[in-house]
C-alpha cells in the first residue's frame, strides 16, 4: 500500500461518490475515461513517491541557504521539479490549443495529493507555477501570454504571487508598493514585499512574480491596486532572457515548517529601475489575484488534508506494530504486550484522524468536481456552490489537518516527538495552512460576511438541498437511519442559527453578526463534513459487502462524525444565535 | 532496426498477494494489475534505442484477455510505436508464450526482442530462453548493458560471478536485468497520443500455435510462517545447530 494515501479510498472517491467516469460526457473531457486517469494517476503517484518523497526530510533539515547574492537549495529538489515539468503535470489542465491536456480538475486534484502528502514544501513551487499562469492566462494581453506562459507550462520559469507587505498582511487595501508610469508605457515597480514563497530559487532561470501595487495617483484601499508582472530577468521579444531586473533578494525567512519552500522579502526597484507590466485593466489587480486565490485555497486544503493523511498513515502503521501493554482486564505480567492499535485511547485517536482526513479529502474533491461542473459544463449553480464552500475547503482542513497530526504524535508517544519520525515535521509542515492563503479568520468572515448571502443566498439553498437529497438516499440503509435521524435533526437547528444571523446582518448590526465567525465556520464545517460523511456511508454501503473491514471503517467513521463531532458544534449554536459577546466585549485593559 | 518488446501483465508489486481459497491460483480478483517491472525495463531500454536514433520502430506485444490491452497501451505510453494483443483466455505457460513470440518474431522480422528476465507473478525465467532455442536467435540474458554495434549487439550480463559481456550477432534476443535502466513515467501527452496508436489484435490460432498447458498445477499454498528465532549461548552451539539441526554444514 502507498504510504501516501490509502489508494482504495482515493479511487472510491473519484469514482463513485463524484463521478470521475461520467466526466467524459462533458467535451472538454471526451477524450477521456477511467483507464487514462488510471495512467495518470499511477505517473502522479511514481513521480511523488520516488523523486518528491524521498528528500522529505532532507529539505527540511537542509533549508534553503543565502549567500547574499544567491539561493542555494537541494540538488534533489531540481530533480523533482524537472520530472513534475517533463510528465506534462504543470500543463495538465491547460486547454489542448495551448499545449495543456485540459486533464478534469478532480483527476488532477487526486493527482496533487500523492504531491501534498509525499513532500508539500518541495510541491509549493509547481503548484505556484501552475496557479501563476492560470492567472495569466485569464486576464494577461495576448503578447504577455505568449512571452511568459510557454516557459512557466515547461518548467523553464516559476510562478509566485506578491501580496504581502512588511506591515500589510491580511488587510490588502492597505498595501504601499507604488507603480509609477514610465515613458516607454509600461511601469516601475517600487517597495518591499515579505513571506514570497519561491520568491527566490535555483530551480528554474527565471522567477515571474505577479505583484499587488498602486499607481501612483491611484485611489487608496481595494479598488487602487493593480497587478504587475514583475519577472526577475527581463525579456527579449524572443523570450529569451534579457537584463536583470531590479528585484533584489533581501532575505530569507525561517520558519517553522514547510522549510523546503523558501519564503522571501523581496525588494522592487531599490535602483528604481524594477519593470512591471500592468496585467488587464488597473485597478482590478485584488480581483484578478482571488482569481488565483480561490484556486490556492482549494490547494491549501488539499494540502492539509494530505498531511494530516500521510500522517494518519504513519501512525496507523506504527500503532498495529508496536506491542505494548496488555488489556485492563488482563493481569498477567507473562502474556504477550498488545499493540497499541487494541487499546482503546489509540483507537479513538485513529479514527479521529481517519474522520478528519478522509472527510478533508472528500471536502477538496468535491470542490474539484465543482470546478468542473462549472467550467466544463456551464453550471452555473455549481459555481455559486463552489464559491460558498470555498472558505470550508480552505479552513476544514486547515485547523483538523494539524489537529490530526498532533494526534499522531500522540499515537507515537516519545517516538513521535522525535526526528527519527516524520510526523513531528507533518505538524510543523501543517501549521502553515490556517495562516497562508487567507487565515481562518479571514475565511471566517468571508464565509459569514459574504458567501452565505451572495446570489440571494442560492448558494446556502444549493447546499441544503444537496444536504438533504444525500439524507433521502442514505435512509433508505437501515444501518444508517439513527446517523440520518440525529443528523436531520441538528440541522435544524443549525439551519435556524444561519436564519437568525442574516437577519442580524440585514437589520446592519455587522459587528455583532461577524464577532463569532471564527466559532460559526468551525460549526458550519462540521455539518458540512457531516454531510460528506452521510454520502460516503451510503455509497460505501452501496458498493462492497457486509463483511468488508474497508465498509466498516467508514461506517464507523460517520458514526464518529455525527456521534461525537456534529454534538460539539450543536452545542456552540446557542451561544451564536445569541451573539454571545464574552470575548467581543473585552476592552484590551482587561487583557 | 526494429525492435520487439514482449510485455507481460502481472498482480501489482504492491499488492500483498493472496491464495484463492480452494488452493487452485493466487486470487486476482478486484486485485491490483500492472506492467511487469522487468517488461518495463525492456519497454524503457528500447524506447532509448530509438531515441538514440538506434532503433526505427519498438513494437510491443503481449498474450492474455482483453485486459491486457491496459499495458500494451503503458507500454504504448512510455514509448512503444505500436502494439499486438495475441487475445486468449488461457494462461499459456512458458514454452507455449514463446511458441507464440517465435510466430510475432516470424512476422515482423525484428532485429532484436527484448524481454524481462522474468515475470513477478510466477518468476519461472524461461521465455527468453526458450525462445532463443526455437528461433535459433542468439541471446544475451540478464543484461545490464545493451550496445547494439553495427550488425552485432554487446550485451553485458549479470551473472553470479560478476559481469559478462558477450556479443550476439543479429537479430537477437535480450532479457532484462533490474540494473538494465530506470523506467520513466508515462507523460500525460503521451498517455493520451497512445490511444491513438496502432494496436492489433490476433489470435494463436492465427499464428497457427496451441496455447493448451503442458503443465498442470496441484495446488498453490502460501510459504510457512517465518518461526521465531532462538539465541544461542557459544559458537560451538551454533555450529552444532547448523550441523546437526539445520543440516547446512
Amino acid at each position: 500500500m502507498s504510504r501516501l494515501v490509502a489508494e482504495r479510498d482515493l479511487e472510491f472517491l473519484l469514482y463513485q461518490v463524484f463521478g470521475a467516469e461520467q466526466l467524459s460526457q462533458y467535451p472538454r473531457y471526451s477524450d477521456y475515461d477511467r483507464e487514462s486517469f488510471a495512467q495518470i494517476l499511477a505517473t502522479a503517484k511514481g513521480v511523488a513517491e520516488d523523486y518528491f518523497l524521498p528528500h522529505f526530510q532532507q529539505a527540511d533539515a537542509h533549508e534553503p541557504q543565502f549567500d547574499g547574492s544567491t539561493v542555494t537549495t537541494i540538488a534533489a529538489l531540481k530533480v523533482a521539479w524537472q520530472q513534475f515539468a517533463d510528465t506534462g503535470l504543470l500543463s495538465a489542465r491547460q486547454d489542448y490549443e495551448h499545449g495543456g491536456m485540459q486533464l478534469p480538475a478532480l483527476v488532477h486534484m487526486a493527482c496533487n495529493a500523492y504531491f501534498m502528502a509525499a513532500n508539500p514544501a518541495s510541491a509549493a513551487y509547481p503548484f505556484l507555477t501552475s496557479a501563476a499562469a492560470n492567472v495569466i492566462r485569464a486576464f494577461g494581453s495576448s503578447a504577455q501570454q505568449q512571452l511568459y506562459l510557454p516557459a512557466m507550462l515547461d518548467g523553464r520559469f516559476a510562478g509566485t504571487m506578491a501580496l504581502t507587505e512588511p506591515d500589510v498582511g491580511s488587510s490588502l487595501g492597505d498595501l504601499t508598493t507604488k507603480a509609477i508610469k514610465h515613458r516607454d508605457g509600461n511601469y516601475r515597480i517600487k517597495g518591499q514585499k515579505m513571506y514570497i514563497s519561491g520568491g527566490d530559487q535555483d530551480l528554474t532561470e527565471n522567477i515571474v512574480h505577479l505583484v499587488l501595487a498602486r499607481i501612483e495617483g491611484a485611489p487608496i484601499g481595494v479598488k487602487g491596486i493593480s497587478m504587475f508582472i514583475v519577472p526577475k530577468f527581463r525579456l527579449h521579444e524572443d523570450g529569451s532572457l534579457a537584463a536583470r531586473n531590479d528585484v533584489q533578494l533581501a532575505g530569507l525567512l525561517h520558519k517553522m515548517g514547510y522549510r523546503g519552500t523558501t519564503s522571501t522579502v523581496l525588494s522592487f526597484g531599490e535602483q528604481d529601475d524594477c519593470h512591471g507590466y500592468l496585467v488587464g485593466e488597473a485597478g482590478q489587480g485584488l480581483s484578478y489575484m482571488f482569481k488565483m486565490m480561490n484556486e490556492a485555497r482549494i490547494g491549501v486544503g488539499l494540502g492539509a488534508a494530505m498531511i494530516g493523511y500521510r500522517g494518519y498513515l504513519e501512525s496507523l502503521a506504527y500503532a498495529k506494530d508496536r506491542p505494548q501493554g496488555r488489556a485492563p482486564t488482563n493481569k498477567d505480567p507473562a502474556s504477550k504486550p498488545l499493540a497499541i492499535v487494541e487499546h482503546a485511547d489509540v483507537k479513538r485517536m485513529l479514527l479521529q484522524q481517519k474522520t478528519y482526513v478522509e472527510g478533508g479529502l472528500a471536502l477538496c474533491l468535491l470542490a474539484a468536481r465543482l470546478v468542473d461542473d462549472h467550467e466544463a459544463n456551464h453550471d452555473e449553480d455549481a459555481g455559486i456552490l463552489l464559491d460558498l464552500l470555498t472558505p470550508i475547503v480552505k479552513s476544514y482542513p486547515s485547523y483538523y489537518g494539524p489537529k490530526a497530526n498532533d494526534l499522531a504524535i500522540q499515537v507515537l508517544g516519545g517516538a513521535g516527538y522525535i526526528r527519527e519520525y516524520p510526523v513531528e515535521q507533518l505538524y510543523r509542515d501543517n501549521r502553515l495552512n490556517p495562516i497562508h492563503e487567507g487565515t481562518h479568520g479571514i475565511q471566517s468572515l468571508d464565509l459569514l460576511g459574504r458567501k452565505l448571502w451572495q446570489h440571494q443566498g442560492r448558494g446556502q439553498k444549493l447546499l441544503f438541498q444537496r444536504m438533504q437529497a444525500t439524507l433521502q438516499q442514505a435512509q433508505q440503509h437501515s444501518q444508517l437511519q439513527p446517523l440520518c435521524a440525529q443528523y436531520g435533526q441538528s440541522l435544524q437547528k443549525f439551519m435556524h442559527t444561519v436564519l437568525t444571523l442574516g437577519q442580524t446582518l440585514q437589520q446592519g448590526e455587522v459587528d455583532k453578526a461577524l464577532a463569532n465567525s471564527a466559532i460559526f465556520l468551525d460549526v458550519m464545517s462540521q455539518y458540512v463534513v457531516g454531510w460528506l460523511w452521510l454520502e460516503m456511508a451510503q455509497q460505501a454501503l452501496a458498493s462492497s459487502s457486509a463483511d468488508d473491514p474497508w465498509l466498516q471503517g467508514k461506517l464507523h467513521a460517520a458514526r464518529y462524525q455525527i456521534e461525537w463531532e456534529l454534538p460539539l458544534a450543536e452545542a456552540q449554536l446557542p451561544q451564536l444565535q445569541s451573539f454571545n459577546d464574552s470575548w467581543a466585549s473585552m476592552q484590551r485593559d482587561w487583557f | 532496426m526494429k525492435v520487439l518488446v514482449a510485455v507481460k501483465r502481472v498482480i501489482d508489486y504492491n499488492v500483498k498477494v493472496r491464495v484463492k481459497a480452494d488452493q487452485s491460483d493466487v486470487d486476482l480478483a478486484n486485485v491490483k494489475m500492472a506492467l511487469n517491472p522487468f517488461c518495463e525495463i525492456a519497454v524503457e531500454e528500447a524506447v532509448r534505442l530509438k531515441e538514440a536514433g538506434v532503433a526505427s520502430e519498438v513494437v510491443v506485444v503481449s498474450i492474455g484477455p482483453k485486459a491486457v490491452q491496459e499495458q500494451l497501451r503503458t507500454a504504448l505510453a512510455l514509448g512503444g510505436d505500436r502494439a499486438i494483443h495475441i487475445d486468449t483466455e488461457e494462461l499459456p505457460d512458458s514454452l507455449a508464450v514463446a511458441k507464440l513470440l517465435k510466430a510475432v518474431v516470424a512476422q515482423e522480422q525484428p532485429q532484436l526482442v527484448i524481454l524481462g528476465k522474468q515475470a513477478i507473478d510466477s518468476d519461472n525465467n524461461q521465455t527468453g530462453q526458450m525462445l532463443g532455442a526455437l528461433t535459433g536467435m542468439p541471446q544475451g540474458t540478464f543484461a545490464s548493458k545493451v550496445a547494439v554495434d553495427g550488425s552485432s549487439v554487446n550485451v553485458t550480463r549479470e551473472v553470479d560471478g560478476g559481469l559478462q559481456t558477450v556479443k550476439l550477432q543479429l537479430p537477437a534476443i535480450v532479457t532484462t536485468d533490474l540494473r538494465l535502466n530506470e523506467p520513466r513515467y508515462a507523460s500525460l501527452p503521451n498517455i493520451m497520443k497512445a490511444k491513438k496508436k496502432p494496436l492489433d489484435v490476433t489470435t494463436p490460432a492465427d499464428l497457427g500455435v496451441s496455447v493448451a498447458r503442458t503443465v498442470k498445477v496441484l495446488k498453490v499454498e502460501a510459504p510457512a510462517e517465518r518461526s521465531a528465532g532462538v539465541k544461542v549461548a557459544s559458537v560451538a552451539e551454533l555450529v552444532d545447530k547448523l550441523k546437526n539441526e539445520a543440516k547446512v554444514i
